[in-house]
């Protein structure tokens, strides 16, 4: 999709005058600039905190844990929380409830890293090849991303915990396959408006390549969108994995999830309150930090689609 | 635009053959003999050669696809591998309820949504705005799974008011739709302030509060109607989200729709079922998307305008 230019050759961003640097030095910092409206962004720095802990909680399990997640001990079945020994209680099993929390912290947080780093990386493909060849391949792309995004991440991942069997991989993949979508649809948006920037028609007309221009002139000026759309999927990949898991579909025993936790705790729901409320607050709590941090990054990165 | 709806309903068939392509051939991937499935372990070579035969497992994939699709064409959906019932009956008895519990769900959380954010738009940056986006961000927060429990743990362990499962009577209804609105009410209620503070930008209400109309006037006859195209735009699209959470809603509360039809199939490997309900479900949210397409060219005049 290059053009040809019958202009003199245009001064492309590839080559930078002593002019621009002088320029750039009295400019204030950008990154800087969004930095501190980060920062100042309370609802931004309570979600941020809330992933910086329980990505600490999550890395750092073995050493956290009070028991390990499979010790078993029937004596102490059902016991509430603020028990000697078991802040949170324990379940049927006697399995200690704030363990098995804070290593189904390691399972939550790497799905929604995998997952998130998966899709982001197709979608990234997907959307640039639709936005910036347009015509059929934009035509064919467009609707299969709308096909995709518009199908409930739940089915896509029961036909492929039904093919795959039960697990985690099942449950990543599943949502893999489906939150591609989101970031495709936002990169094809951006790339098509980015695409008719002087800067990037500069670059066309100097010769640069479509992969030149694509990762060195489109890819960094999208950032922002990308970024908040990164949030949201996390948001997201880790409700699925735990919808998974209840349902017994997801992470098998006796590895710890906060879905597993929950779908134990329905059948003791009316001895043993705390088993269906703590690992749900968990993931309450974690999905609401990645969606304010989501928003937060939305109001700093990209101002239309600020919200109001 | 009665061209435009027709090229619509048109794309809805390749669409349909090709989810359903995907979903039979997805099932043909599972690593699980079929006839172990239907005639048990105990089949004898001559009984196993037969239903080989009879079910056309010995001819190629395509050639199976297409004598399915004319069995579906003839309203033969297979035969249940756990229950022997006929698929057809399945569905036909959970749709009804799933019908119910959805609808139901998507009217009460527009009842509450739409006029939450119109509040929260009309008093920005007050107690009550605030208010109202703290309920959608932690609505948007918790999984369905989790709230059901909650409300089962308070309403019909703790309070013994409603009951926990079943589907005998509508008090049955209350728990699992009041669990099953609650991501929807908080979704639909940014973007019902996220319109309405669009609409209270524009020029027209300026005009309409210079005139000297009442602030009440204004926005009752001037903003809201202009705010709700978009939402109503996106019914069709939330009923796609609606069946997807429905899957585990009936799940948790024991309600025998579509959703607990296809994860107890799921669980018990009754792949016909599973193929049947992931094709209807998927054809479902395809034609909620064409609604929603639909319904915002026939509310919003400047679109059917740029469709003509």
């Amino acid at each position: 999709m290059s053009q040809q230019s019958s202009e003199p050759r245009a001064v492309a961003t590839e080559a930078r005058s002593p002019l621009f640097a002088e320029v750039a030095k009295t400019q204030p910092g950008i990154w800087r600039l969004m930095l501190s409206q980060f920062f100042a962004n309370r609802s931004a720095m309570v979600g941020m905190i809330i992933i910086l802990v329980l990505s600490f909680v999550a890395l750092f399990a073995p050493q956290l844990a009070p028991h390990p997640y499979d010790e078993q001990s029937l004596f102490d079945s059902l016991m509430k929380p603020l028990s000697p020994d078991h802040f949170l209680g324990t379940d049927q099993f006697g399995r200690d409830t704030l363990s098995r929390i804070i290593w189904g912290a390691r399972v939550s947080i790497q799905v929604g890293v995998i997952v998130t780093s998966v899709s982001m990386v197709i979608g990234l493909v997907i959307g640039c090849l639709a936005g910036y060849y347009g015509g059929v391949t934009d035509l064919v792309l467009s609707n299969l991303m709308d096909l995709v995004w518009g199908f409930p991440l739940i089915l896509v991942a029961l036909l492929l915990v039904t093919v795959m069997g039960p697990g985690l991989d099942g449950a990543m993949i599943a949502t893999g396959l489906v939150a591609w979508a989101g970031f495709a649809r936002i990169v094809r948006g951006e790339v098509l408006s980015l695409r008719e920037w002087g800067f990037i028609v500069s670059a066309q007309s100097v010769g640069a390549s479509d992969l030149r221009i694509i990762s060195r002139h489109i890819l960094p000026n999208m950032l922002g969108p990308v970024l908040v759309m990164a949030s949201f999927t996390m948001a997201a990949a880790v409700i699925i994995e735990a919808s998974l898991s209840f349902l017994g579909l997801g992470v098998q025993p006796p590895q710890p999830s906060w879905g597993s936790m929950l779908n134990d705790g329905r059948a003791f729901v009316h001895r043993a309150w705390w088993m269906a409320v703590f690992p749900g607050a968990a993931i309450a709590t974690l999905v609401l930090g990645f969606n304010l941090l989501g928003d937060g990054l939305r109001d700093v990165l990209d101002p239309r689609m600020r919200r109001r | 635009m009665s061209g435009y709806l027709i090229r619509r309903v048109l794309l809805l068939f390749p669409m349909a053959l090709l989810l359903s392509a995907v979903v039979f051939w997805s099932i043909r991937l599972i690593p699980v003999d079929p006839l172990s499935l239907v005639l048990g372990p105990f089949a004898t070579p001559d009984q196993r050669a037969m239903a080989t035969e009879k079910l056309g497992l010995d001819k190629p994939v395509y050639v199976q696809y297409w004598l399915y699709m004319k069995n579906v064409a003839q309203g033969d959906l297979g035969q249940s591998t756990r229950s022997g019932k006929e698929v057809s009956a399945l569905i036909k008895h959970a749709l009804p309820y799933t019908l119910l519990l959805g609808g139901v769900s998507l009217i009460i959380a527009h009842l509450i949504a739409v006029p939450m954010g119109i509040l929260a738009a009309v008093k920005q940056n007050t107690i009550v705005d605030q208010a109202a986006m703290a309920f959608a961000m932690i609505g948007m927060a918790v999984p369905a799974f989790w709230l059901g429990l909650l409300l089962i743990l308070f309403f019909a362990v703790d309070l013994k008011w409603l009951p926990a499962i079943g589907a005998d009577s509508w008090r049955h209804l209350i728990l699992p739709a009041a669990t099953l609105s609650l991501e929807g009410t908080a979704l639909t209620a940014r973007m019902t302030r996220s319109s309405t503070l669009e609409v209270l930008r524009q020029d027209y209400i300026r005009v309409a509060r210079a005139k000297g109309l009442s602030e009440r006037r204004t926005i009752r006859v001037h903003a809201v109607r202009n705010a709700l195209i978009p939402i109503i735009s996106l019914l069709g699209l939330r009923l796609g989200w609606i069946i997807g959470g429905s899957v585990i809603v009936e799940q948790i509360f024991a309600w025998p729709g579509m959703g607990r039809l296809l994860v107890e199939s799921v669980l018990n490997r009754d792949y016909p079922v599973v193929q049947a309900v992931l094709v209807m479900l998927g054809i479902s949210v395809i034609i909620a998307s064409l609604l929603a397409d639909v319904l915002y060219a026939l509310v919003d005049p400047r679109v059917r305008d740029a469709i003509r």
